[in-house]
């Protein structure tokens, strides 16, 4: 049933379907130019300057806040309604298929979750199949993505350091916020790294370690735009630097790290431009008789009710498999395989990060000095990919590379602390439980590798004839298959991994696979999922432009994860963003030249 | 906010610290009505809406409808409380402490695991309306229930009521899974379950937190990264 408001009718200039890093900056960047934008949420508003649980301890969360399945990431996660199980929304896999769809149904999305990664795309990355004869290019080059880094890494806030490796790419002076000093064990892991040639190098998190300099950099951001200025340097001045405690997992009450909800809608909401509706879940898109798009339906959640809403453009970030499923939900006479789907690739080439673990045990870190080692909460060091040369000689059989993020050491007890001590321990007991305790607190390490999966044939979701959801709408059915280059390039992030371990004098934990299939991770458990909407040069061959414009409908436009032609090991949401960007400039160029 | 038992963290003094949680409560509470109003559905369009006026602009800021809905997925994470029944009997809890107490005993440093309520903890987690529960309530049950068993074959009395001697040298029995004795492999796998969530519920008190001279979770002016001893302890200067 489709239900009219009973309030005034209005149309917009935009629609945003989303609010997290593509759908906030949509919605800021179009606000700021002028333009009336709806942005529509399929979760709750959600405020993380009230609802942040800042400095909780374990102790004030059932069971010590650990991951639930209704709370993946612990009781205290920002997350809301949201992890690999939405309840009332399910997916389906396709036999042999495991994949798990993360979601997060809130305002702001997963941007009030995520890891703040904030690595750059390098130069190889945009062009992979020159390089290697595998995957496909972008529609455009680093350089053409470059100048939108320097902004949205000047707009969010990000600390990094000043090196310039091979495919690993600096920021221009007085882009980024300085580096925090390392930690005790990120320290020492690089100094015995060095000798295996393995490079560690301060990381780029989105975190401020300094308030950000609201006189100066609006006016850097927005030249000749006042009104974005005026609300940047306004929103800029609500934010603090970190205060080095309290993850950054929970969201930030004071605003020094980037979520969509601190970052990007408050100063959009402030030019007066932007409606937000939340809990309205869209289902498929409306389009005019000439194929264009006219709006959107929703069904909104709080009465289980069919809506409308109308714009000249709308622009889908609902996350690269949501936003799939809107284009192949809506079908048409015209577009009888779902809208802007004339290349069959909706929903095609979605891929995951690669991801594989192993832990060790350090006895040089063993009985340190008590010290506050929590700091910016995310890592401050990392290794990039050290190995091009090698990997294009052919000489690891495996084509792309994987960067590692690695901590440990002294941080707050939690659930599962000493878990398994008892092998360590010979199964230790009573007091000399509580010496063993002291001894190895702090001395346990974890690294993880994340790598670059190869888009194939066999990896793509679609609709599930079958099955709908508790809002009435078709669901995603998956399909799953890993190469040999992910799942050889697992099983060289664990031989690594332990070689670094061994190198620091420690004792690797676990078994280190030979197998890769046995280290890798589930197909989108790192939630990277990109890839599903791809940009080309060729409408045969990819479903938007390089200005992520659709093809087949002139005023439709993705900027989120699914628009990636390929998935570098650096995490995506740094490249979201700043590709929205891109994407909202070419919006209002195509509208200044009444092209929509 | 800061955990009084903790001891104060070298590297910060507690003005500053007093300071920074000042200045962010400001910055919060500047920011507060200024986060995103919700629209409710004055802009949707009905079937065959008409060219319609431009949106109204949100003039004054609507009161934001967000927070917690108190669902299992949305809980109210600042006043959390783990509100299902706990389903081990008053018996079989004073048996879990006695046990806790062999695995984490008071000492000079700090309490016993029961003197902080790490029985309750157990109960809380084998009680939690998850699969993983059920089969962790089936193990601590048949357990606890075995240690009485065991403790009546060689002592004629209930676990509780042994000697630290006896309870000793049940407990080295079966410390460790991996080198236990056949007939003692499935009290062992109990033993390193409750180890476990002993020591899971024990340092994550204030007096385990302590314990292990944990510093961290207050808000710093600044990051200084390690104190010179510890870098010297590792051999980085």
């Amino acid at each position: 049933m489709v239900q009219a408001s009973p309030k005034t009718q209005t149309n917009y200039d935009v629609i945003v379907v989303g609010s997290g890093a593509g759908g906030g900056m949509a919605a800021y960047q179009l606000a700021v130019a002028g333009l009336k934008v709806c942005v529509l949420e399929a979760g709750r508003s959600y405020d993380p300057v009230r609802e942040t649980p800042m400095f909780k301890l374990p102790r004030q969360a059932p069971l010590l806040g650990a991951g639930t399945k209704h709370k993946p990431f612990g009781f205290f996660d920002a997350t809301v309604d949201g992890g690999w199980d939405v309840p009332g929304e399910p997916y389906t896999n396709a036999p042999g298929t495991d994949f798990k769809w993360w979601r997060a149904r809130m305002l702001g999305g997963r941007t009030n979750h995520w890891g703040r990664i904030s690595l750059r795309m390098g130069e190889y990355d945009f062009k992979p199949k020159t390089r290697d004869g595998l995957g496909a290019d972008w529609p455009l080059s680093y350089d053409d993505l470059a100048p939108y880094y320097d902004r949205t890494e000047m707009l969010i806030g990000v600390y990094g350091g000043d090196d310039n490796l091979e495919n690993t790419p600096g920021s221009p002076a007085g882009v980024l916020q300085p580096a925090p000093a390392p930690r005790a064990p990120e320290l020492l892991t690089k100094k015995h790294s060095a000798p295996l040639g393995i490079p560690v190098i301060p990381a780029h998190l989105a975190i401020m370690t300094q308030r950000q300099d609201a006189d100066v950099l609006p006016k850097k951001i927005h030249p000749n735009n006042p009104l974005a200025q005026k609300v940047l340097a306004q929103s800029m001045r609500q934010r603090a630097a970190c205060l080095w405690a309290t993850p950054c997992g929970w969201g930030c009450s004071v605003k020094a790290n980037f979520q969509s909800t601190t970052v990007l809608l408050p100063p959009a909401m402030m030019t007066g431009n932007v409606d937000i509706v939340p809990d309205a879940m869209v289902r498929e898109l409306i389009l005019d008789a000439s194929g264009k798009a006219t709006g959107v339906h929703y069904i909104d959640k709080t009465t289980r009710t069919d809506r409308q809403v109308k714009a000249r453009v709308v622009v889908l970030a609902a996350s690269a498999c949501e936003s799939a499923r809107i284009m192949l939900n809506s079908k048409s006479p015209q577009f009888p395989n779902g809208v802007a789907n004339s290349s069959g690739l909706v929903g095609k080439y979605l891929m995951d990060t690669v991801g594989a673990g192993i832990g060790g045990q350090i006895p040089a870190l063993e009985n340190l000095p008590p010290h506050n080692q929590d700091g910016a909460s995310g890592m401050h060091m990392y290794v990039p990919w050290w190995q091009y040369k090698e990997q294009l000689a052919g000489k690891l059989g495996f084509a792309r590379g994987y960067h590692i993020e690695f901590g440990g050491g002294r941080d707050m007890p939690g659930p599962g602390i000493f878990g398994g001590l008892e092998n360590f321990t010979d199964g230790a007991y009573g007091k000399r439980f509580k010496q063993e305790a002291r001894r190895y607190y702090g001395s346990f390490m974890y690294f993880s590798g994340r790598g670059e999966m190869i888009p194939n044939e066999d990896s793509y979701c679609e609709i599930d004839p079958t099955v709908v959801d508790q809002w009435g709408i078709p669901v995603l059915r998956f399909h799953w298959k890993w190469s040999e280059h992910e799942t050889k390039q697992a099983a060289h992030m664990q031989k690594t991994f332990a070689e670094m371990i061994v190198a620091m004098g420690g004792k690797v934990q676990g078994t280190v696979q030979t197998d890769g299939a046995k280290a890798i991770a589930n197909g989108g458990e790192i939630i990277h999922e990109v890839g599903t909407c791809r940009m080309g040069t060729d409408p045969k061959t990819s479903v938007l432009n390089q200005y992520c414009q659709s093809w087949d409908v002139k005023n439709l436009f993705v900027t989120d994860g699914s628009v990636f032609v390929s998935n570098a090991d650096k995490n995506p949401t740094l490249s979201i963003l700043a590709l929205a960007w891109r994407t909202c400039d070419h919006i209002l160029a195509e509208m200044q030249r009444g092209n929509i | 906010m800061r955990d009084e038992q903790t001891p104060p963290p070298a590297s910060m003094d507690r003005r500053d610290a007093l300071k920074v949680m000042a200045a962010a409560a400001a910055t919060a509470s500047l920011a507060d009505g200024l986060l995103p109003s919700v629209a409710d559905a004055q802009q949707v369009v009905g079937p065959g809406g008409k060219a319609a006026p431009r949106p109204r602009t949100a003039a004054a800021p609507v009161p934001p409808k967000s927070g917690p809905r108190g669902t299992i997925t949305d809980p109210d994470l600042l006043n959390a409380k783990a509100t299902w029944p706990r389903l081990l009997t008053a018996t079989e809890l004073v048996t879990l402490a006695a046990l806790c107490d062999m695995i984490i005993p008071a000492d000079d440093t700090s309490p016993s695991a029961s003197a902080v309520g790490v029985p309750a903890y157990i109960n809380e987690y084998v009680s939690a309306p998850y699969d993983w529960a059920e089969r962790a309530l089936v193990r601590v049950r048949g357990g606890l229930t075995w240690l009485d068993v065991e403790s009546g074959k060689r002592f004629t009395k209930r676990f509780i009521a042994l000697t630290v001697a006896e309870k000793t040298q049940i407990c080295d029995d079966i410390c460790y899974s991996a080198k236990a004795k056949p007939e003692f492999v499935a009290a062992a796998r109990f033993f390193d379950q409750i180890r476990d969530l002993t020591a899971s519920g024990f340092y994550t008190t204030d007096a385990g937190m302590k314990d292990l001279q944990y510093i961290g979770n207050v808000p710093l002016a600044k990051w200084d990264g390690p104190p010179a001893a510890v870098l010297k302890h590792l051999g980085l200067v």
